[in-house]
């Protein structure tokens, strides 16, 4: 009747394996692991507005939004790999990630292109 | 009728189903707030030199949000870990924690949505120009009331951050004096257009994501009497989902309240 197949209508080769077996999980180690995270990402957001107040007479908007970018980039580094477990997953996912870091690419390439694209006999003040 | 791959991982993936879902779905998410992000660098590089605004944001407001952001995520995590290890009981208390996180950022930032919203920018007949929060706006009155100040020129509203300590008084601004006025929405200028709408839409991720928490947390829950394993999944997309929603927080914290 329906056109939802079971496990077994696949009939795949390998029988797929129950998630929880891939990686045993210990409450206690997982809470340390956690309150570093957190320490990271405080650390982070302190290193953030630490470098949002450096001088403007030595440091441009255009330094501190690298310096500030790169930090947030490093955060976000830490939680995708420690808390959504980026750094141990399956191959799958890092297929997805892949395209989807080819396409921002291309989007922000083609923001950049953009800007200096503009209608011919543009007179700019 | 049994669905399949809800609990064992598909042979040809090495996922379950819903797992591969959620990436997929993550995906099309960072390629929608890609798309914002993109229109805020091609707004502000294409801005005059001295006209992208610098401290219009409340500072303390948003590292508080960038905190409670932070700790919803641990307690995310620690609402599956406690379900990985079969301790139910700590996964209730996890999962109200990222509840209660969650309630928290929406309430902070609807305060500074109506900081914003109340802050009016007044030009008046002579040139001048009141800048300010709303104390009184009563059609009945021929004034308005705003605590603030006068400048001769909008470009020294833009740049806060290198005017310390800007004196606010209590101005009244005639009716007939005034020649423009407006509040601080997203109407504005490009500023507060990428600001509400970003997040605007993030804001609307939290509260979706907190309808779910919400929902697996109440009745949800018989699943775990049913099939324990199967309602650990959820509990691991639905997380899968507040990371992301973090993720996206760490870089807008820093675009919108930083730079």
């Amino acid at each position: 009747m329906s056109e939802l197949k079971t496990a077994e209508q696949h009939n795949a080769p390998i029988v797929g394996h129950r998630e929880s077996h891939e990686h045993p999980v210990e409450f206690g180690s997982y809470l340390r692991r956690c309150g570093m995270v957190l320490a990271v990402v405080l650390g982070a957001v302190a290193l953030m507005i630490w470098a949002s107040y450096l001088p403007q007479d030595h440091f441009s908007w255009a330094k501190k939004i690298c310096i500030i970018l790169g930090i947030a980039t490093c955060n976000a580094f830490v939680v995708a790999g420690f808390l959504m477990h980026l750094i141990s997953e399956k191959k799958m996912v890092y297929t997805i990630l892949g395209f989807t870091v080819t396409f921002v690419i291309g989007l922000f390439a083609l923001t950049l292109y953009a800007m200096n694209d503009f209608p011919r006999n543009t007179v700019i003040h | 009728m049994e669905i399949p791959y809800t609990v064992e991982a598909r042979p040809d993936t090495g996922l379950y189903n819903a797992k591969l879902g959620i990436w997929l779905f993550l995906a099309s998410e960072v390629m929608l707030f890609g798309g914002l992000f993109s229109a805020y660098v091609l707004l502000r590089v294409g801005a005059d030199p001295g006209m992208w605004p610098h401290g219009w944001q409340n500072l303390t407001l948003g590292t508080i949000n960038t905190i409670v952001l932070a700790l919803s995520a641990i307690t995310t995590l620690m609402a599956w870990v406690a379900c990985k290890v079969r301790d139910f009981g700590k996964f209730k208390f996890f999962h109200a924690c990222t509840l209660l996180c969650a309630l928290t950022f929406l309430c902070i930032k609807l305060v500074e949505y109506h900081e914003h919203l109340n802050h009016y920018e007044i030009h008046l007949t002579d040139g001048r120009i009141a800048d300010g929060d709303m104390e009184q706006n009563n059609a009945s009155d021929n004034f308005v009331t705003i605590k603030g100040r006068y400048v001769t020129d909008e470009t020294q509203l833009y740049d806060l951050r290198s005017q310390k300590d800007i004196p606010e008084n209590e101005i009244q601004i005639p009716r007939s004096q005034i020649a423009d006025m407006q509040n601080y929405g997203p109407w504005h200028n490009d500023y507060l257009a990428l600001y509400f709408t970003l997040t605007g839409l993030h804001a609307m991720h939290i509260l979706g994501g907190s309808i779910v928490i919400g929902y697996l947390w109440g009745p949800g829950r018989k699943l775990w009497k049913k099939d324990p394993e199967r309602f650990t999944n959820r509990i691991e997309v639905s997380g899968l989902f507040w990371h992301f929603v973090d993720l996206v927080w760490i870089f807008l914290f820093p675009v919108l309240y930083l730079t």
